[in-house]
């Protein structure tokens, strides 16, 4: 399992709600598989911070909608979507 | 053991009666709900209803009127994909088992779909709105909106059962 981490070098940003079923889902499905992730509860962020992250978030989904996967900077995943998950990150 | 809180199980409790009772049906997926039940509980707390757990709520209760559950998307999204936003409220066949509920997109932001415009050159009676009256063939019940409920709420008779009344 190690090697996978080091093997997938891809860089991953979750967008996520700390109350979202499917953000969770999202989640448990990176950590099942062993994928190194970053990510962010929108929900728990305030003010300046929140509108940052969400400038980000809109860049990629202007729905604004979670989960919003972000994939090397260059592919982005809308929703809980295990086909393409598995796709995109070669699992 | 469930890690879920004795106030989310007894929210799920009483959701589920209360949806069982107008002709809804909550997602078979107990531990998502119980998931989706802490949701609305931390929004209750936080900003004083429930937010829908699966949306960025604004926290001022007048933005977020349309995201209060049952928010105002969900029988769009029960008619078009079986599952409303957050998978909390299924269709009969996933509540039975017989499908798993697909990741819906937002609707929310989103022009209606034709559901809402399909009526618009009969528009008849005293709906000045124009949204289309719908009548339960079974027990007289009547309600505006885009499309008849998938159950009459009263007597919980099939969506098959209602006619155009206005
Ligand atoms: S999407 Fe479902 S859980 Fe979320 S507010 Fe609407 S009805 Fe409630």
């Amino acid at each position: 399992m190690a090697e996978r981490v080091i093997a997938l070098k891809k860089k991953i940003k979750l967008y996520a709600l700390s109350t979202c079923g499917w953000c969770k889902k999202t989640k448990k499905f990176l950590d099942d598989n062993y994928v190194e992730y970053e990510y962010e509860y929108v929900d728990l962020l305030t003010g300046a911070e929140r509108e940052r992250v969400m400038t980000e978030v809109d860049r990629w989904n202007p729905r604004r909608s979670f989960p919003t996967i972000v994939i090397d900077d260059s592919q982005v995943i809308i929703g809980y979507n295990e086909d393409r998950l598995r796709e995109a990150l070669e699992l | 053991m469930s890690p879920h809180s004795p106030e989310a199980q007894a929210l799920y409790e009483r959701l589920k009666r209360e949806a069982e009772a107008a002709g809804y049906y909550l997602n078979p997926d107990v531990d998502f709900v119980l998931d989706l039940m802490e949701g609305l509980l931390t929004n209750e707390k936080r900003y004083g209803y429930w937010a829908c757990p699966c949306r960025l709520a604004e926290g001022v209760r007048e933005k977020d009127l349309d995201i209060i559950c049952p928010c105002d998307y969900r029988d769009a999204d029960l008619d078009e994909y079986g599952a409303c936003y957050c998978a909390l409220y299924v269709s009969e066949d996933i509540a039975r088992g017989e499908r798993k509920p697909q990741p819906v997109p937002e609707r929310r932001g989103t022009v209606p779909g034709p559901s809402a415009t399909e009526h618009e050159e009969e528009l008849v009676g005293f709906t000045k709105s124009g949204i289309p009256v719908w009548r339960c063939k079974v027990c007289g019940y009547l309600c505006a909106r885009p499309q008849p409920p998938l159950k009459c709420p009263i007597c919980k008779a099939d969506r098959d059962r209602f006619e155009r009344f206005a």
